[in-house]
C-alpha cells in the first residue's frame, strides 16, 4: 500500500492521480491522505508493495467527471481523494460509469457534489456585506485607516480597524486609489467604500464561490473572510487576491443599513401562516449567526401567535346579534326573541324593535334599511312616507303586499334628537353586520326565490360594504346567503329627489327592479352556477 | 414620515403577494453597475412563515382608489397609508443589493389616479435602476390591469417579469369581491404582455441584439378560499391562463385574514394543505402531462386534502398499472406515484446500462411506500395485477406535452 499525503487542493490530487495511473497503482493499492486531517497512522511507515496493475499512460477523463471531481475535491470528507481515484480508475474500463447513479461509488460522488453545491448556493445566499468607509467616518463604525503594519515596509497600508471589547482589531486590506480622472456616477461613487463579509462555509468552497461575487459585485471593492481563507476583489485592477483565513472579529460588527433590513424582514411575512419548520429546513440554524435579521426571530415567532388571535378576536368581538338569535328560525320564534336583542347599541334608544311582516312562504323578500320615525312608533315596517311610495309602486305593478315579506336590514331605529324632532341617521357598517344574523334567520326561515335589497344599507348587508348600488342595481346576483339577490334604490330616495324629473327617474328604477324581482321570484330558483 | 416607516407600511402591504421568485432570467454582470442573475433564483433569507426572501417586495404606495373586498389596501380599508418616491425605492434597492440581502426588486402599487399614471410611476423606478445605475439584478413589476399598450411595452424592456394578478378564480367571484376589476381587463393586459413577448422572442431569433422583453415571462396570482370556487374551477382557470397567455407560473395563495377585513370574508385562513395540493396539481399539469379534467371530477370537485393528486389519480385508474420501470416510456413513468420527474430522467438514463431493482429505486429516494403498488422492477411485482387484456395504457401518449423548465419535483 502506497500512502501519499495531499494538500487540500484539486490540482495536487490531479498530479498524484496521473502519476499513480502511470505507475499502474490499483485503487486498493493507494492511500491518498488529506494533509489537513490528523492521522494516527505512522506516515513514515512505507510498505514495500509496488503497483501491480498495468501502467495507464493516456488516461481517459471526461468533462463531466472533472467538473464533479473539482466540486467534490473541496468537500471536507477525508476519503474523497481515494474515492476520486477509484472512480477515475474504473472510468478507464467503463466510460458510462457516471451515468449509473445507483453504483455505490457514483452515488457517493453525487452525494459529495450535491453537498458542495448546496453549500455554494447557501454561501451565495447568506453572505452579508457590511460597508466600511475611509477615515473620517464619524459614526463610530469600523473604519479603514492608513497605517503601517509592523511587518510591512510599505508605510501606506490600508487597514480595517474594528472596535472590539479588546481594543481595535486590525485587518489588512488592498489599497484603494480612486481614479482621479473619473467622474463619479451614482453607481461608481468616488469614495473608497469597502464591503466586508465574514462567512463560515461547511466546505472549502471559497475559490469556487468567489466568481459569483465577482460577476455580481464587479464594480465594488469587497472582501470575504472565512476561517480557511479570505479573498478580496479589486474593481480597478479586476483581480481576486486570496489570503489566509481570519476570525470573525476581523470583520465589521454591523452596518447602519441593518436596521432598515430588519424592519423589512419583520414586515414582509404573514403572521397568520407561521411555519417555523419550513423556515428551519431551508435556513438551518448554523447559518443564523451570520444573518442580521435573525436577532428578531424569537420575538417575531412569539408575537405572530398573538397578532393573529388579536385579529380574529377583534373581528369576532364586533357587535353581533348572533347570541340572541334562537336556533329555531320559524317566524313566530324569531318574532318572540327579537325584543331581547342587545346585539348592538341601537336597542337602547329606540321605542321598540320592528320585526318583518308578511307571508311565511313568500317567494320574494323586500329588505329595507331600518325603521323610521313612524315605524318605530307603530312597530311595523314601511308604514311611513317611504312605505307610501312602496305601496304606490306595488299597486302599479299589481303586486299584493301580503304575498311578499317585508323587513329591514337593521331592526331598531337610529336617530339623533334635534329639539322635538328625531332625525334619521344611516346605520354604520358595524350595526348592519351586527343585525345581519336576524335577516339571515328570516331568509332561512322563508327560503324565498329572490331577495330584493332596497337601498344601500340593505345591499351592504347582503352584497358587501363596497357594493356599488347605482351601477349594479337591477342585476341578479348570487351570494352565500341567498341564490338570487337583486339590489335597487330605497323608496325614500324618490322622496328626497332634487326635482320632479329625477324623482320620476328614480321611481322608474324602483319600479323596474321590483318588477324584475317579482317576475324572477315566480320562476323556480336557478341552482347556482 | 421617514424611509424606515414607509418601508414598514409598504412591505406589510405587499406581503400578501406570493410571487417572490427571482428565477428564469439570465443576465451577466455589465461592468457598469452592480447585479447579475444566474437564472436560478436565490433565497437570501426565510421568514417565520417559511417563505423565501428573494426580492425587496414592496408597494410604491398603498393608496388605492379601488375597493376590492379581499385586499387590505382597498379604499375603504382603515389602514395607515404611505408613498415612496421613485428615488427612495431605487436607493433602497441598490443599498440592499450591495449588501447581498436581495436578488432584486418586486414592485407593485395601489392604483392611484389611473392605471396609466400608476404604471408610469413603476416604470420610472425600473428605468432609473436600469439606465442610470446599470442595475443588473432582477426586476419584477406589476402590470397594472388596463394600462396602455405603450406602457406595457416599456415596462417589459426593463423588467425581467411582469405580472397581472387574476385575483380570484372566477368572473363571478370578481363581480362580488372586486367590483372595479374585470376579468376581461386583466386578461387583456396579460394578452398584451404575451403578444409583446412573442414578438420580441421572434425578433431575437432573427437578430440576437434585439432587447429582451420580460426574460422571465409573466406570472399571476390567484387567491384561494376567499370564495366558494372549487379546485376544479381553479384548475380550469389555470389551464386557460397557461394556454392562452403562456404564463410561467401561477401562484395560488390561500386566503388569510388580515386586520379589519370585510365581514364577508372568512375569519380563518384557507388550509395551507389546500394551497399545497393546488401547487402539486399545477406541477402535474405542467410537467407530468396531466390535464385539469383528470385531477378532479364533477362529482368530487375538490382535491383530496389527505392524499396527493397523483395517488388519487392512480387509485382510480387501475387499468393503467402496474408500470415496468425497466421498460415503460417517460410519459408513463411520470404517472407513477412517488416518482418525481428528475428520478424519471435518472431511471431512463440508468436503465440503458443497468436493470433496476427495488434497492436501486431506494437509492434514488423514490418514495417506495407510494410507488410499490404501481410498479414492476426486476425483483418486484405488485400483488394485484391487471388482467392481461386490459386497456392499453399507452393510448394516453398523445396527451403529453414536452417537458420544460425542470425544477422541483413531486
Ligand atoms: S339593531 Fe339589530 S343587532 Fe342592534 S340591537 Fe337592534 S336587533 Fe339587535
Amino acid at each position: 500500500m502506497k500512502r501519499i499525503l495531499l494538500e487540500p487542493d484539486f490540482n495536487a490530487w490531479r498530479e498524484a492521480a496521473r502519476e499513480a495511473l502511470h505507475l499502474g497503482y490499483l485503487p486498493e493499492e493507494l492511500e491518498l491522505q488529506d494533509s489537513t486531517v490528523p492521522s494516527t497512522l505512522d506516515l513514515t511507515l512505507e510498505l514495500a508493495d509496488g503497483p501491480t496493475g498495468p501502467p495507464i499512460t493516456a488516461p481517459h477523463t471526461s468533462k463531466s467527471f472533472l467538473e464533479s471531481a473539482e466540486c467534490a475535491a473541496v468537500h471536507r470528507d477525508p476519503l474523497r481523494w481515494n474515492l476520486l481515484y477509484r472512480i477515475l480508475y474504473r472510468l478507464q474500463a467503463n466510460r458510462n460509469l457516471l451515468k449509473i447513479s445507483v453504483d455505490p461509488d457514483v452515488a457517493e460522488l453525487e452525494r459529495l457534489e450535491s453537498q458542495v453545491r448546496r453549500d455554494l448556493h447557501k454561501m451565495h445566499a447568506f453572505v452579508r456585506f457590511r460597508m466600511v468607509l475611509e477615515p473620517d467616518d464619524l459614526n463610530g463604525r469600523p473604519i479603514v485607516v492608513d497605517e503601517s503594519l509592523p511587518t510591512d515596509p510599505n508605510p501606506h497600508h490600508l487597514v480595517l480597524a474594528v472596535p472590539t471589547p479588546f481594543g481595535l482589531n486590525h485587518t489588512a486590506l488592498p489599497h484603494c486609489e480612486p481614479d482621479p480622472h473619473a467622474t463619479p456616477t451614482p453607481s461608481q461613487p468616488d469614495t473608497c467604500e469597502h464591503f466586508i463579509a465574514w462567512y463560515q462555509p461547511d466546505h472549502r468552497i471559497l475559490p469556487l464561490a468567489a466568481p459569483f461575487f465577482v460577476e455580481r459585485f464587479g464594480i465594488m471593492r469587497w472582501t470575504i473572510l472565512t476561517p480557511d481563507a479570505s479573498v478580496s476583489w479589486d474593481p480597478t485592477g479586476k483581480q481576486l487576491a486570496f489570503a489566509p483565513g481570519l476570525p470573525r472579529e476581523s470583520a465589521p460588527a454591523e452596518d447602519e443599513l441593518e436596521d432598515l433590513w430588519r424592519s423589512y424582514y419583520a414586515s414582509i411575512y404573514n403572521p397568520a401562516r407561521i411555519n417555523p419548520e419550513m423556515m428551519r429546513s431551508e435556513m438551518p440554524v448554523r447559518y443564523w449567526k451570520n444573518l442580521p435579521e435573525i436577532s428578531l426571530l424569537p420575538d417575531l415567532l412569539i408575537k405572530s401567535q398573538s397578532r393573529v388571535s388579536d385579529m380574529v378576536t377583534r373581528q369576532q368581538q364586533q357587535p353581533s346579534a348572533q347570541p340572541f338569535v334562537p336556533e329555531d328560525h320559524s317566524l313566530p320564534t324569531l318574532r318572540a326573541a327579537l325584543p331581547a336583542c342587545k346585539g348592538c347599541e341601537l336597542y337602547q334608544h329606540a321605542t321598540q324593535v320592528v320585526p318583518g311582516v308578511g307571508a311565511a312562504r313568500a317567494k320574494l323578500i323586500l329588505v329595507g334599511e331600518q325603521p323610521g320615525d313612524q315605524e318605530d312608533l307603530q312597530g311595523q315596517p314601511f308604514v311611513g312616507p317611504a312605505g307610501n311610495i312602496l305601496d304606490r309602486v306595488m299597486a302599479e305593478l299589481d303586486i299584493d303586499r301580503s304575498k311578499v315579506y317585508v323587513t329591514n336590514a337593521v331592526k331598531h331605529f337610529k336617530f339623533i334628537q334635534r329639539g322635538k324632532f328625531r332625525l334619521h341617521q344611516n346605520p354604520r357598517m358595524s350595526e348592519i353586520s351586527a343585525c345581519r344574523p336576524w335577516l339571515l334567520a328570516e331568509i332561512d326561515s322563508i327560503q324565498p326565490n329572490v331577495v330584493l335589497c332596497l337601498g344601500a344599507s340593505a345591499s351592504k348587508s347582503l352584497l358587501g360594504g363596497t357594493f356599488a348600488l347605482m351601477r349594479d342595481h337591477g342585476k341578479i346576483l348570487n351570494t352565500p346567503y341567498a341564490n338570487q339577490v337583486i339590489a335597487t334604490i330605497h323608496p325614500s330616495a324618490v322622496l328626497r329627489a332634487r326635482d320632479k324629473e329625477s324623482g320620476e327617474q328614480l321611481f322608474q328604477i324602483l319600479r323596474d327592479d321590483l318588477a324584475l324581482a317579482w317576475h324572477t321570484a315566480q320562476k323556480p330558483a336557478l341552482t347556482p352556477v | 414620515m421617514n424611509v424606515q416607516q414607509k418601508l414598514e407600511i409598504l412591505a406589510d402591504a405587499a406581503k400578501y403577494d406570493a410571487s417572490c421568485a427571482s428565477s428564469g432570467a439570465k443576465r451577466s454582470g455589465n461592468g457598469k453597475g452592480v447585479g447579475h442573475s444566474d437564472g436560478m433564483g436565490i433565497c437570501h433569507s426565510y421568514t417565520p412563515d417559511g417563505r423565501c426572501v428573494s426580492l425587496l417586495k414592496i408597494l410604491l404606495t398603498n393608496f388605492c382608489t379601488y375597493d376590492c373586498v379581499f385586499c387590505v389596501n382597498r379604499i375603504s380599508s382603515n389602514i395607515q397609508r404611505a408613498r415612496f418616491t421613485p428615488d427612495e425605492v431605487v436607493k433602497l434597492t441598490l443599498d440592499f443589493y450591495k449588501r447581498n440581502y436581495i436578488e432584486g426588486l418586486f414592485l407593485s402599487s395601489g392604483i392611484i389616479q389611473s392605471p396609466d399614471y400608476t404604471m408610469e410611476q413603476l416604470i420610472q423606478v425600473a428605468k432609473s435602476l436600469r439606465t442610470v445605475h446599470h442595475f443588473g439584478g432582477y426586476i419584477h413589476l406589476k402590470a397594472i390591469p388596463g394600462a396602455s399598450e405603450r406602457l406595457i411595452e416599456q415596462a417589459g424592456l426593463f423588467a425581467d417579469r411582469l405580472s397581472a394578478n387574476i385575483e380570484l378564480p372566477t368572473q363571478q367571484d370578481l363581480v362580488q369581491l372586486a367590483p372595479e376589476k374585470k376579468t376581461a381587463v386583466i386578461e387583456s393586459t396579460m394578452n398584451k404582455i404575451a403578444l409583446h413577448k412573442d414578438e420580441a422572442d421572434e425578433d431575437r431569433r432573427k437578430l440576437p441584439s434585439t432587447p429582451k422583453f420580460t426574460a422571465a415571462g409573466q406570472s399571476t396570482q390567484m387567491v384561494v378560499g376567499a370564495t366558494p370556487a372549487t379546485d376544479r374551477e381553479i384548475l380550469k382557470t389555470a389551464t386557460h391562463l397557461y394556454g392562452q397567455y403562456k404564463l410561467r407560473r401561477i401562484y395560488y395563495t390561500g386566503f388569510s385574514p388580515y386586520p379589519d377585513a370585510d365581514a364577508r370574508l372568512p375569519l380563518k385562513p384557507a388550509p395551507l394543505i389546500r394551497e399545497h395540493r393546488l401547487y402539486q396539481s399545477d406541477w402535474l399539469m405542467r410537467f407530468y402531462g396531466f390535464t385539469a379534467a383528470e385531477l378532479t371530477s364533477e362529482e368530487e370537485p375538490s382535491l383530496s386534502l389527505t392524499e396527493d393528486p397523483k395517488t388519487t389519480w392512480a387509485k382510480s385508474h387501475p387499468e393503467f398499472f402496474p408500470v415496468d420501470v425497466n421498460a415503460a416510456p417517460r410519459e408513463v413513468l411520470l404517472r407513477v406515484p412517488g416518482i418525481g420527474y428528475r428520478n424519471v430522467e435518472r431511471i431512463l438514463s440508468i436503465r440503458k446500462y443497468h436493470r433496476l431493482l427495488i434497492d436501486d429505486l431506494k437509492k434514488l429516494h423514490v418514495r417506495l411506500k407510494n410507488a410499490l403498488p404501481y410498479l414492476i422492477a426486476i425483483d418486484h411485482i405488485p400483488h394485484q395485477q391487471p388482467a392481461a387484456d386490459e386497456a392499453q395504457p399507452f393510448t394516453q401518449l398523445d396527451l403529453f406535452a414536452p417537458l420544460s423548465a425542470l425544477t422541483g419535483s413531486l
